[in-house]
């Protein structure tokens, strides 16, 4: 099978669940609704209590400084959607369909994590315009900016693979979907998220260091130039070296992962 | 003229179920073969091993020339697959439903739109060929997926239980689809639960029962086995059924069953209306009163119980199922 055909088999089943979608956008509603809602919590409920690394607790400081933490777990959850998607296409046996058709193998999986990017870009569009509300400023060049949003993607992307293998194992969307938040959800706030390292525990903050959702987040701050004056050099090598250290998470993931997912759809049967 | 699926000891083991023990098919090019079992009994594992969705533990198997196990990509160019579930994409309309599956079949874009509106056109689905899936009723669901399976020709067609939850008129027009394709020269495997069905439709049956093949041959030999036409009745007062029995099996071919409790009575008879008066005219002469009488053709179970000596087991499952999908 060419690695055109792969592509472009892709890319029929990219635009497959492109239109879903757009045809259901409660999904898209629902991917945004409890972030804005976080947005909105943090930044006006525990905000003012939460002081940055920089200074005291300053409200305005605290927003800039909490939506690269945001923006990470929004993608990061927004990278789940791989796995009930998947789960729920075994289910309803249109991945029987697909395992009857002559197209390339690898292309169900790759059409699935590419709409997924296309739905984390709505998302990051959606969460970029709530943060630009309660005062969010990009303040670093168009390139260095770019990379952050980029750096953002494709962790989820590298995630979404993951999941992926996730979705073909178990047969539940429902399950999938449970699954992820217990994992996700601590995994998103043991780290520097929403506050700041230095107010960790000790072994709770180590975690957090070599946390990939720490580093994606601080790499986005640093980009985003939303690292508040003063503040002192991080700790730990994963920190100090956020785009690396992510980048590295990122092609261990793909590269386990990848070929993981794509065996599982071949042999895997949905009955 | 040679053969379009040939499968030889086919095995499929699941924890502790064997699924299939050892099946063997074959189906010469352009005719139809009619699976038929009880719920079960191994159709669907069958259909997805010759269809490459699933391997079997033993066994080889060859479609149109191809060897399953060895080549699978390979055959899926040349099958189509309507399985036991409509697989159709709810979100999206018919129309982007078959697009789609003629772009996977690599017609290429044009090719796949015009082959789509056709196909749309071809089973009365035109108006509602831009409406999402989910808006469909469950036959024209069936007709979505089954049209899905005919976008590329394929010179094979696996059907399992295209008729299962569809309603008198939607069972009535998949018949003539399949027999249309049918003369088309299209290979068919169907599976059904029905004899009725495999008897209309299928050149040939194969009877499973529990992965094992436990009768095959025409409809006309296999109903020779069973014994064609049943008459039925129900006498008013259970006693007498000894008595009636006397008197009606000389007119039978078979050996009766008498159910005391339903005040019932059952024959295997050949000869039809004939048989039915004459057997009313001795019930008169004998003063014995029925609730119910009636000619009926044998179904599944009439075929199980001259076969194996029982009923099917799975009655209960059946009707549960049915009555599921209906729903
Ligand atoms: N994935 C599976 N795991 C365990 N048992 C299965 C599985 N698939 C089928 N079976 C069992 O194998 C037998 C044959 O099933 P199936 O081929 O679906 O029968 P049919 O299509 O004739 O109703 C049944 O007893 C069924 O319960
Ligand atoms: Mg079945």
């Amino acid at each position: 099978m060419s690695a055109l055909t792969v592509l472009s088999d892709a890319n029929v089943v990219a635009k497959r669940n492109i239109i879903k979608i757009k045809r259901v956008p409660d999904l898209l509603v629902f991917t945004t609704l409890s972030p804005i809602m976080f947005v909105l919590l943090f930044a006006y409920v525990f905000g003012g209590a939460i002081s940055v690394p920089g200074g005291d607790a300053d409200p305005e400081l605290y927003r800039e400084y909490l939506m690269a933490g945001i923006f990470a777990q929004t993608v990061i959850f927004g990278a789940t959607i791989t796995g009930a998607g998947l789960a729920e296409d075994v289910k309803k046996g249109i991945i029987d369909r697909f395992r009857s058709l002559p197209m390339a193998p690898s292309a169900v999986l790759t059409g699935r994590t590419l709409s997924d990017v296309v739905n984390n870009v709505l998302v990051l569009i959606v969460m970029s315009l709530t943060g630009l509300l309660v005062g969010w400023r990009i303040h670093t060049s168009f390139w260095e900016a770019a990379g952050g949003y980029l750096l953002l993607i494709l962790f989820a992307y590298s995630i979404s693979w993951v999941f992926a293998w996730i979705g073909m194992l178990v047969p539940s969307p429902e399950v999938v979907n449970n699954a992820s938040f217990i994992v996700i959800f601590p995994l998103t706030f043991i780290a520097n998220t929403f506050v700041p390292l230095e107010s960790l525990p000790g072994p709770l903050r180590t975690i957090a260091e070599w946390n990939p959702v720490s580093t994606v987040t601080q790499a986005a701050r640093e980009l985003f130039g939303n690292i508040p004056p003063g503040t002192p050099k991080p700790t730990g090598w994963p920190l100090q070296h956020p785009e690396l250290y992510t980048s590295i998470w990122v092609l261990v993931f793909l590269v386990v992962f990848v070929p993981v997912a794509n065996a599982q759809y071949r042999h895997s049967t949905s009955r | 003229m040679t053969d379009a699926i040939v499968a030889r000891g086919l095995v499929k083991k699941y924890k502790d179920v064997t699924a299939l023990d050892g099946v063997d098919l074959v189906v010469p090019t352009g005719s139809v073969l009619g699976l038929l079992g009880p719920n079960g009994a191994g159709k669907t594992t069958t259909v997805r091993i010759l269809t490459t969705l699933l391997r079997p533990d033993a066994g080889s198997a060859e479609v149109a020339g191809v060897d399953v196990l060895a080549r699978p990509s390979a055959v899926r160019r040349k099958i189509g697959l309507s399985g036991q579930y409509a697989a159709v994409d709810e979100y999206l309309t018919g129309y982007e439903n078959l697009e789609m599956v003629g772009r996977l079949y690599h017609l290429g874009r044009k090719r796949a739109q015009a082959r789509a509106r056709e196909l749309l056109a071809s089973f009365r689905l035109e108006d509602a060929a831009d409406r999402p899936a989910r808006t469909y009723s469950g036959g024209m669901r069936r007709r979505l997926d089954l049209a899905g399976a005919l976008v590329a020709d394929p010179p094979v067609l696996f059907l399992d239980e295209p008729t299962t939850g569809l309603d008198p008129r939607g069972r009535t027009d998949m018949w003539d689809v399949i027999q249309t394709l049918a003369k088309g020269g299209t290979t068919v495997m169907l599976t059904t639960q029905y004899l009725e069905e495999a008897d209309l439709l299928a050149d040939e049956i194969v009877v499973i029962d529990h992965g094992r093949v436990i009768a095959q041959g025409t409809s006309d030999e296999l109903k020779r086995q069973v014994g064609g036409e049943r008459l039925e009745l129900v006498v008013q007062d259970a006693t007498r059924l000894a008595r009636a029995r006397e008197v009606l099996e000389p007119l039978g071919v078979g050996t009766p069953t008498v159910d005391e409790g339903r005040r019932a009575f059952v024959m295997p008879v050949s000869g039809g209306p004939e048989v039915l008066s004459e057997a009313l005219r001795r019930l008169e002469a004998e003063q014995i009163g029925l609730d119910d009488v009636g000619l009926r053709r044998p179904t599944l179970d009439d075929v199980f119980l001259a076969l194996t000596g029982r009923a099917t087991q799975e009655d209960e499952n059946d009707q549960l199922e049915t009555s599921g999908a209906r729903r």
